[in-house]
């Protein structure tokens, strides 16, 4: 299916062009330009992003994934718990998990001293939530299927028969 | 290049070995090792690494201290593996104990199949242009190699009518390559049974190299020996090393009567004795658990085959459709060069490889093989650099 194709060349380059895109689908890049509309409007596409190892330009941000221990209460569920937490600009992403914990959350700040700040002040206070635990990000080795350190490179033969 | 000649030499080399022909791009070799920036479409090979999971058993059986010979077959459990994926791919029956045999990549099984079959003087009938080794491997065993030449006007398809013509008393085998090498051409079924009534009628061997099976973008791939009555009269060979980019395990295989195989076996024991042990536990997991990396690479190699045959089309290149492997193989006629002409000016004034056409054959002049196996950027810088070239040929 078109679309499909178009959303997958698009998951690993958000850069191509329609007139690229068209070239490796077989299709027209009018009816390309289309598609990616419409899936833009209907939410299909719900933005384009760039991976950056921000390592790379000096970037101190810390990093942490918490995981909270949820006791859904009578008129509060487990959505509504998790709303309270990922409205806050620090939770960059939250999972409801199965196992152990109920939520999965990514916490970015400035240092430890603001993630834990944020911990202890903002996500232990929320009603129903019964206990944290949080690790720091010592070192990302892969990020959304893309590996960011290391790599043999190229070590085809330059002309095989 | 002709073979060097030293007659006070004390080392005599095989007028065999003597009369093969040398490849004709040597000094294209050398040429491009001196170019740095070079893209480089001439590669014959995926560009992705193995996927992780087929390496990582591999490991495994190395910590474990699998490193010794294996049957001269091949391991049971991959010989049955292989039945079976011939079964469920094809509905072909092969008894994984006789008619299966393990080798060290199809060049071997080629090799093989060409010493257990052909007798001095015995003719073999072979598409051109066609896969380097596949002349080679004939003329080696004292076979003659007879050409039948295919044309960007049939699709670069051998017809049926052609090899006919070319039966003699002395024709013993046919050697065909589909998905070919290098034109990426693949044979529809009708034409295949055009060569099946021939094989029957004249009792001839085919042998069918299928090594880019897997990679077929358009109708799902006939094998030859699946044909009705062809099981007996086909060699099957395939492999590993392009559908899950295995090309440096060198493991493959052939299927086939159990007459021929054992024959074959019996050269192989004593060549080669069996294939890598680590490469046949990396293969096994390939057939059980590598199939979503097949489809996956198979879907983006589809999507730079269109990028470049648009691209060159674009150039203003006729480039046939190429339905199977990873080439594009354009015609080139139009810049008034000759294939190697092309090829080695597109390298000194773009730094672009390509191979020449005539690599594979004299009927490959006029053309030129591209790889598409390369980045998507690589590619897309490759056929700007293509188009400078070609619109400055032609002013």
């Amino acid at each position: 299916m078109l679309l499909k194709e178009i959303l997958r060349i698009l998951e690993g380059d958000a850069r191509q062009t329609p007139k690229q895109i068209a070239a490796m689908s077989g299709a027209t890049a009018d009816e390309v330009t289309r598609l990616i509309r419409q899936a833009e409007e209907d939410g299909t596409i719900i933005k384009y992003r760039t991976l950056i190892d921000w390592e790379k330009v000096g970037d101190e941000h810390v990093w942490a994934l918490i995981e909270v221990k949820v006791t859904p209460q009578r008129t509060v569920g487990f959505d509504a718990i998790a709303e309270r937490i990922y409205r806050f600009d620090e939770a960059r992403t939250v999972y409801l998990v199965s196992g152990a914990y109920e939520l999965a959350v990514l916490v970015s700040a400035r240092n430890m001293r603001e993630v834990a700040d944020f911990v202890t002040q903002k996500l232990a206070a929320i009603e129903g939530v019964a206990g944290t635990t949080s690790h720091f990000l010592l070192k990302r080795y892969k990020e959304d299927g893309v590996i960011l350190a290391g790599g043999a490179g190229e070590s085809r033969q330059a002309v095989v028969l | 290049m002709s073979p060097a000649r030293n007659t006070t030499s004390v080392h005599r080399i095989s007028q065999r070995t003597q009369a093969l022909q040398p490849s004709g791009i040597r000094k294209f070799f050398d040429l491009l090792s001196s170019i740095d920036g070079v893209i480089s479409l001439g590669v014959g090979e995926p560009d992705y690494a193995t996927p992780w999971r087929l390496r990582e058993v591999a490991i495994k059986s190395l910590e474990q201290g699998k490193t010794m010979y294996t049957s001269n077959l091949g391991t049971p459990e991959l010989r049955q593996a292989i039945a079976g994926y011939l079964d469920k791919a094809y509905g072909l029956n092969y008894d994984p104990a006789t008619e299966v045999l393990i080798t060290v990549g199809v060049s071997e099984a080629m090799d093989l199949a060409m010493r257990a079959v052909i007798d001095p003087g015995d003719e073999v009938i072979m598409p051109a242009p066609c896969y380097v080794a596949y002349p080679a491997v004939v003329a080696l065993s004292g076979g003659m190699p007879v050409v039948v030449p295919t044309t960007a006007e049939h699709d670069f398809e051998i017809e049926p009518s052609d090899i006919g013509n070319k039966i003699t008393r002395n024709t013993r085998a046919v050697f065909i390559g589909y998905p070919a090498n290098p034109t990426g051409a693949v044979m529809p079924r009708h034409k295949l049974l055009g060569i099946a009534q021939l094989a029957e009628r004249y009792n001839l061997l085919v042998v069918s190299d299928e090594i880019y099976a897997r990679l077929s973008y358009g109708d799902s791939h006939t094998c030859f020996a699946s044909l009705p009555g062809m099981r007996e009269h086909t060699l099957l060979l395939g492999g590993f090393s392009k559908a899950y980019a295995m090309t440096g395990w060198r493991v493959g295989y052939a299927a086939g009567p159990r007459e021929i195989i054992a024959a074959m076996t019996k050269i192989h024991q004593y060549t080669t004795m069996c294939a890598p042990t680590m490469s046949q536990v990396a293969a096994l997991e390939a057939i059980k658990a590598g199939e979503d990396s097949v489809l996956e690479m198979v879907s983006d190699y589809n999507r730079r085959r269109l990028l470049m045959v648009n691209g060159l089309r674009e150039i203003g290149l006729d480039c046939f459709e190429p339905k199977g492997a990873f080439y594009a193989f354009p015609c080139i006629s139009s810049t008034g060069m000759t294939s190697e002409e092309f090829a080695e000016k597109l390298l000194q004034e773009e730094r672009v490889a390509v191979v020449p056409g005539t690599a594979f054959g004299e009927c490959g002049e006029g053309y030129v093989r591209c790889c598409y196996a390369t980045s998507v950027p690589d590619l897309e810088e490759a056929l700007i650099r293509m188009k400078r070239f070609v619109a400055k040929c032609r002013k």
